[in-house]
């Protein structure tokens, strides 16, 4: 696969946040998550659960529930108080709307959408109107003291059971009175010990669940306040609950980071008798699972360490593939990190801060594997704040390593890095021209005199960049049928000829910058993008798909390659397509132009075209064993694919120059080590 | 059949020719049973009366049994599939309701195929709706009424967590679930298994080793599981968080089943038998033969009615099954005379420094049984090699003295001190008192003479006796090379000999009066055990792999009784056990049985005993009692006493031919002279010598004479030292004396294992023409 000098960079503090809450589309293929920090992510199942939207978060802003309501407005509420819907074309808060009630604990929406309920740390449930536009307060529902930590509605939306401390209660949607309510108590040798009811779901034959801080899932008869079944599922808190829609199935989510399924079985074959069972146990997590969602071929959970599993049930599965999948999300789909090749600096975006970083040198060389000893260390140069409650959306170095641009919500800045000797300086450029924030992605051209800007509506704006610090607005792009999602992808030509940008809508638009004209429109296709590039030499248009299929668009022929249709002619490896995680970046390699550079989380690959394809019964990942045999029978068992899984969590990847390669990695342990401390459990045999 | 109410045996009912693999109620008549063996047949019992009430004959092989209520006349079997070696298949088998005993069953047709042979991997649902088998990592699932068959199958990946291989199933009674056991420890409860894909289960896990048996409860609301933990788990409404235990049920749990009424459960374990390591003693007390029991107790054996009086738990620790943990175990047991005292020593083997604790019990009368007086931890440096207490019966408690040898080249004299500690329950307590050592050789064994006045102590090749008062070394006897394997003092008459016998293969007989050596005989004694009621000593010994049992007084060299060819094993260990009350025996060479009866444990663990009854005499209230041991697979030696009566009664076979044989031998009165005066009225072996010779010349044609004692021959001390000096000499001559060419022809034809003796021959030989 060639030999390269690495720079094994594992010098990115990223902490990811904990997810706070999931909330699946009703009918619908969508997953809304938000995140400790505020963040809100929408993961698009159709695109095989690509993260297809991020809300970047906002420190004023807390997220404690989520709801979908009307088709596909997004709701969000939080202990701020406010009710906030976001807008998910231009991935920012549209309105938000005072609760009145104090902080919000829980939101749900009723079946129809078209109310929300809220349950507030007063002890009231307020009922808001979901009008077009925004939300109006309806009433309030009967109201006792006691936090309402969670509420739900019952399947035809005439009640709404809500979760408080030691008791659940009922109430009626039309009178607003409370019409049942259930002490949940727990008491061991008399002494009576505060018991929480962390999730509750109300199925519509009448059956409330709940799960409370002592570990049961308990199983309640509405109307007459019995209790019907009980079971105790940890010793731990049991936090968070979710119902299938054909309510056939439950997934609970623990404070141990394991989570239960329950299945509602026949007692007997044929027999109408059905129960509650308990079946499948999982244990993905280490810390508190928050939240957890049902859909309806995936069991899906997140927890405060970060993770995002998607554990598809196996029985609806028609054939083992890709969607069979288990999925583990922990970093996001997109870049955090920026390179200057030339200049050899690294930039880091935090939620709140960048980093600026000089990568080490060494001036000896070595074998294969060999660790060889740094002349310099890497060096912090410059860390850049944020002002603001607002958190970066996207940030980028030019390749010459003098300019850094970084945005957030309300405000884009550029900076002008000026490094002399040891010292370095650093100078907002003044005057930014007003551009339609907030930018999603941030693209400089590779001779640094021009910054592109995706924006809104599918809009892309170029800067001129003037010397010694200054800027100016050349020209916007548009794409000719329009379209109202934001672009949140860029690619530029080496030659600074070409401009590539995919908006929401997948499509990808292709414009020439010599003359500032529209160039053509890339055939579409019906999955998220998630890489794209542009060779240096041929200017083929190299794109990486959800669904992990390989394309290349030739731009000045304005078609598929001959390679691309080849590819799809004869069909990528099984093993390549049944990777549960996408690429995130593509490169090129300028002196060998048949190469092609990807890396997805777990792997780094190099294509190379001039090989042939591996068939299915080929092994995809044959570096191990190609190093053990013989030249003649090694270039037999040569194929495009050259694969290396040695960096994990490879976050990014590029090519420094012809035979330097940088690797940003993230061990998992190292951020573990800064999260707050997982319950003590006693393992058998320690 | 047992009793539940009462613990005791009802019933036995034989009549299967071969193992019986499977016991059924029969469902529709709760007073019958059906029964299924190796030897192809089933039988229908009325177990109350024990009668036999049908015979199936089948043909093949039945390997397990299972009765169904839904079925109206037919039953399951599991039979070996016909040209296929080692696969096995689930058969029905229809039982003809035709009159008569004997009836041939051969409508058989095949429910399940390939399911495994052990009857614990199948189990029958909900109201024989179902059936389910395990086998390996697949598990079965097959529908009677829809005829449809569901295959499930784990991962048969072991990892270092898990490995997903069955080991038993089990049906709820009510509902379609399936609990199943894995060999890491899981149990699997299995729901919605008609459908082929939307199947589920969930995982209880407690168990840290293979899940030996499972059984539901009548109404299915809990599960009971069992393994090598010894603690049988009962798990509520299949919860993994709410289970209640039964731990130390002293062994592995092999199977676990429910009464009817859900009152009672039942566990059958793994046998047993553990390595006995504390040798056989026994208790002056209640006469039951003393030893290892469950790990870490001592069980208290009542041999009379083959039952388990008690086990006494002197490890006094949580037995804790892990493989490669090494568990303390007890290892010396010995009693006092009048059974009030009890030491043991308990040491665990850990390779950097053994653990030792000697502890002392004393018979608490009240609770009626022992209670610990004193722990005396690392009583030696290294492992303990013998214990005695000083037998006294007439004497009091304050004389009472417990000797320990040790490998630490050191024995230790512990005594009874007067406590001072106010705050001790206890007014006596026990301290050490001296310690002796000689030369720094490893002491291996001690012994105090019957009057309590002499103690020996035998280190390697040495023995020493010692003034039991003042702690002098009053003398020493050795006779090198061999190492001291045994001592014992003789007992009332013959109190004055000391007898020792060592490995290199002779057994000594010092009179402690001459502090010389009496006699010795060429004898490779590997036990050595004295009757504590009479003057008798058993010595078994092991030559050219088979033990052979040797009766003497220590007065008179000359055995009393001599049994060979015991048995194949070697024997470890011997025990005399006192008689409730004298047995009457006609046979003068059974008189020493009189009083007390030898019991002697194998290699193999097989406990045996020595009988006088004839075999007719044994078999007939033996029979019986054979059936019930086999039966009786809990008591912990019932199956080694059932095993071993039946080869009792071989041996009482092999007796009487020694016996014939031995008569034969002795119609040379030569011989019979040599062997039967005492050796020190003998004349002198010159002169003994050509009658002697004179009888083997004649035993050539005879044959009868080469079957002369080999290993008996007791001469006395003096001619073995004579031919000692001697022998250099007669091979050196040999060559001119025509008797002794002729003996070289004869010689020839006698076996390897009598050239030693023919030596001795030519040495007596040679005496005999210096003579002249």
């Amino acid at each position: 696969m060639g030999e390269f000098e690495v720079h094994r960079v594992r010098f990115f503090g990223l902490v990811p946040a904990g997810v706070r809450c999931l909330a699946c589309q009703p009918r619908g293929a969508r997953l809304a998550l938000a995140r400790t920090d505020g963040a809100v992510e929408v993961y698009n199942f159709a695109a095989n659960y690509f993260q297809e939207k991020i809300i970047p978060g906002n420190e004023a802003r807390s997220v404690e529930a989520l709801c979908w309501a009307a088709g596909d407005r997004l709701f969000g509420a939080g202990l701020g108080g406010e009710i906030a819907e976001y807008d998910l074309s231009r991935l920012c808060v549209a309105h938000s709307v005072d609760g009145g009630g104090g902080p919000i604990w829980s939101m749900a929406a009723n079946s129809s959408g078209t109310q929300l309920a809220i349950g507030c740390e007063d002890g009231s449930v307020k009922l808001f109107q979901v009008v077009p536009g925004g939300i109006q307060f309806e009433r309030n529902m009967d109201r006792r003291t006691g936090r309402i930590l969670c509420l739900s509605w019952h399947p035809s939306d005439t009640h709404i059971a809500a979760g408080s401390i030691d008791a659940l209660r009922v109430f009626n949607v039309s009178s607003g009175q409370t019409v049942q309510r259930i002490m949940v108590n727990y008491h061991v040798h008399k002494v009576k010990r505060e018991c929480i009811v962390w999730s509750i779901a109300f199925l519509s034959s009448g059956t409330v669940v709940t799960s409370d801080s002592f570990g049961r899932v308990q199983f309640w008869d509405w109307e007459r306040g019995t209790l019907q079944e009980s079971h105790t599922v940890s010793t731990s808190a049991v936090l968070s609950l979710s119902v299938s829609e054909k309510e056939d199935s439950i997934i609970v989510g623990t404070s141990t980071g394991a989570t239960y399924q329950f299945q509602l079985l026949p007692v007997k074959t044929g027999s109408l008798e059905k129960r509650w069972v308990r079946t499948k146990p999982f244990q993905y997590h280490t810390h508190d699972v928050r939240a957890v969602a049902h859909s309806s071929t995936a069991l899906i959970s997140g927890g405060l360490d970060a993770q995002l599993v998607i554990r598809p049930l196996m029985e609806k599965m028609q054939k083992k593939g890709y969607d069979a999948a288990l999925r583990k999300f922990t970093f996001p789909h997109r870049r955090l990190v920026s390179c200057a090749r030339k200049a050899r600096l690294l930039l880091f975006q935090f939620s709140q801060h960048l980093e600026l970083w000089r990568l080490g040198s060494t001036d000896e060389t070595g074998k294969d594997g060999e660790v060889l000893p740094l002349c310099r260390m890497p060096e912090h140069l410059v860390q850049l704040k944020s002002k603001g409650p607002e958190h970066i959306y996207c940030s980028c170095v030019s390749p010459c390593g003098s300019w850094v641009a970084y945005s957030t919500a309300s405000r884009f800045h550029l900076y002008r890095v000026q490094y002399k000797g040891d010292s370095v300086s650093v100078k907002k450029v003044p005057k930014v021209p007003k551009l339609l924030l907030p930018a999603y992605q941030l693209q400089f051209s590779a001779d640094s005199g021009r910054l592109f800007i995706a924006s809104a509506r599918g809009s892309v704006h170029v800067l001129q960049l003037l010397e010694p610090g200054g800027c100016k607005h050349l020209h916007m792009f548009r794409p000719p049928s329009g379209c109202p999602d934001a672009v949140y992808l860029l690619a530029v030509s080496a030659d600074g000829h070409w401009l590539a940008a995919v908006g929401g809508d997948w499509a990808i638009h292709i414009y020439n910058l010599k003359c500032f004209k529209h160039h053509c429109t890339v055939p579409t296709y019906n999955c998220a993008v998630t890489a794209l590039a542009i060779h240096p030499i041929t200017n083929n248009l190299v794109i990486a798909y959800s669904d992990q299929q390989l394309f290349e668009f030739s731009i000045p022929e304005k078609q598929y390659t001959a390679w691309s249709r080849m590819v799809q002619n004869s069909g990528l490896h099984k093993a390549w397509l049944e990777r549960d995680s996408p690429i995130t970046h593509i490169t090129f390699n300028p002196k060998n132009p048949s190469h092609i550079l990807l890396h997805d989380i777990y792997m780094f690959c190099v294509l190379d075209k001039s090989l042939p394809l591996p068939d299915n019964s080929a092994l995809l990942m044959n570096q191990s064993t190609l190093k053990q045999l013989p030249e003649t029978a090694r270039q037999r068992q040569l194929h495009a694919f050259k694969i290396c899984k040695k960096f994990q969590p490879l976050l990014f990847a590029d090519l420094l120059d012809d035979n330097c390669l940088v690797m940003v990695e993230r061990p998992i342990m190292d951020f573990k080590t800064q999260l707050p401390l997982p319950i003590q459990q006693k393992k058998f045999g320690t | 059949m047992y009793s539940v109410a009462t613990e005791e045996t009802l019933r036995v009912m034989g009549g299967h020719a071969d193992l019986v693999t499977g016991i059924q109620l029969n469902p529709h008549n709760h007073m019958q049973l059906y029964s299924s063996s190796l030897d192809g047949t089933i039988k229908l019992w009325d177990f109350m009366d024990g009668i036999p009430i049908k015979t199936f004959t089948v043909g093949s092989k039945l390997l397990a049994l299972y009765a169904l209520g839904s079925s109206e006349d037919s039953v399951f079997v599991v039979i070996p599939k016909s040209g296929e070696r080692d696969t096995f298949q689930l058969v029905s088998v229809k039982l003809t309701k035709a009159a008569g005993q004997d009836l041939e069953a051969k409508e058989v047709s095949v429910v399940l195929d390939r399911v495994d042979a052990s009857p614990k991997y199948i189990a029958f649902g909900r109201e024989g709706e179902y059936v389910a088998s395990v086998k390996e990592v697949n598990l079965q699932v097959y529908f009677f009424k829809q005829k449809q068959l569901n295959r499930f199958s784990l991962s048969a990946v072991k990892t270092k967590s898990g490995n997903n291989q069955f080991t038993c199933i089990a049906c709820h009674p009510t509902e379609d679930c399936i609990a199943t056991g894995h060999a890491d420890g899981k149990i699997r409860v299995w729901r919605n298994f008609y459908h082929k894909k939307e199947y589920t289960y969930s995982t209880l896990h407690w168990h840290h080793d293979t899940v030996m048996d499972l059984a539901f409860s009548m109404e299915g609301t809990s599960l009971l599981s069992g393994g090598v933990e010894s603690v049988l788990v009962l798990w509520h409404n299949q919860s993994d968080c709410q289970k209640d235990f039964l731990p130390r049920l002293g062994s592995p749990i092999e199977y676990i089943s429910m009464a009817c009424d859900g009152t009672l459960c039942c566990t059958l374990h793994t046998d047993n038998s553990a390595d006995v390591k504390t040798g056989l003693v026994v208790d002056p007390r209640t006469k039951a033969l003393v030893l290892n029991g469950e790990p870490g107790h001592l069980q208290f054996y009542c041999l009379q009615s083959d039952q388990q009086l008690f086990s006494l738990d002197i490890v006094q620790r949580q037995y804790i099954h892990q493989a490669g943990l090494n568990q303390a175990d007890l290892v010396k047991v010995a009693f006092s005379a009048q059974g009030k005292w009890l030491a043991t020593v308990e040491e665990r083997e850990e390779v950097t420094d053994p653990e030792l604790q000697l502890k002392l019990w004393f018979y608490d009368e009240e609770t009626q049984s022992f209670k610990l007086n004193t722990r005396i931890n690392t009583p030696h440096e290294d492992q303990i090699t013998d214990m005695c207490f000083r037998d006294m019966d007439e004497l009091e408690d304050d004389s009472l003295i417990l000797v320990t040898t040790g490998r630490d080249c050191v024995f230790k004299v512990w005594v009874m001190v007067e406590d001072t500690d106010p705050e001790a329950q206890q007014s006596v307590s026990w301290s050490c008192d001296f310690v002796g050592s000689y030369h720094n050789y490893q002491a291996t064994n001690c012994c105090f003479s019957e009057d309590g006045s002499l103690l020996a102590v035998s280190f390697e090749e040495t023995v020493t006796v010692w003034d039991s008062v003042t702690w002098d070394l009053k003398c020493t006897f050795c006779h090198p090379p061999g190492k001291i394997r045994n001592i014992c003092f003789g007992r009332l008459t013959c109190s004055k000999y000391l007898i020792g016998a060592s490995d290199d293969g002779f057994l000594c007989c010092w009179n402690l009066l001459s502090c010389a050596l009496e006699w010795s005989a060429h004898l490779n004694v590997l036990v050595l055990q004295p009757d504590p009621l009479s003057e008798h000593i058993a010595a078994v010994s092991w030559l050219s792999k088979e033990s052979s049992l040797f009766v003497f007084k220590p007065n008179e060299p000359r055995p009393i009784y001599i049994q060979r060819n015991l048995c194949r094993e070697k024997i470890q260990l011997a025990a005399f056990v006192p008689r409730d009350e004298p047995e009457t025996i006609g046979s003068e060479k059974y008189l020493w049985l009189r009083r007390s009866q030898l019991f002697f444990l194998t290699d193999t663990q097989e406990l045996m005993t020595l009988s006088t009854k004839s075999l007719q005499e044994r078999l007939t209230p033996a029979s019986k009692q054979l059936a019930v041991e086999e039966s009786l697979p809990v008591t912990p030696f019932s199956l080694l006493l059932g095993k071993h009566r039946r080869q009792q009664s071989q041996e009482d076979i092999d007796l009487g031919k020694l016996f014939v044989r031995n008569k034969r031998e002795q119609d040379s009165p030569a011989v019979k002279e040599l062997l039967h005066t005492p050796a020190h009225v003998l004349p002198s072996a010159s002169f003994l010598c050509p009658i002697f010779i004179n009888s083997l010349l004649i035993s050539k044609e005879n044959k009868s004479a080469e079957e002369v004692a080999d290993e008996v021959e007791m001469e006395s001390e003096k001619t073995e030292d004579d031919s000692d000096e001697e022998r250099d000499v007669t091979e050196m001559e040999q060559e001119d004396t025509s008797p002794l060419e002729l003996l070289g022809e004869t010689t020839c034809k006698l076996s390897k294992s009598q050239e030693k003796e023919l030596r001795k021959i030519r040495k007596m030989d040679y005496s005999w023409i210096s003579a002249f």
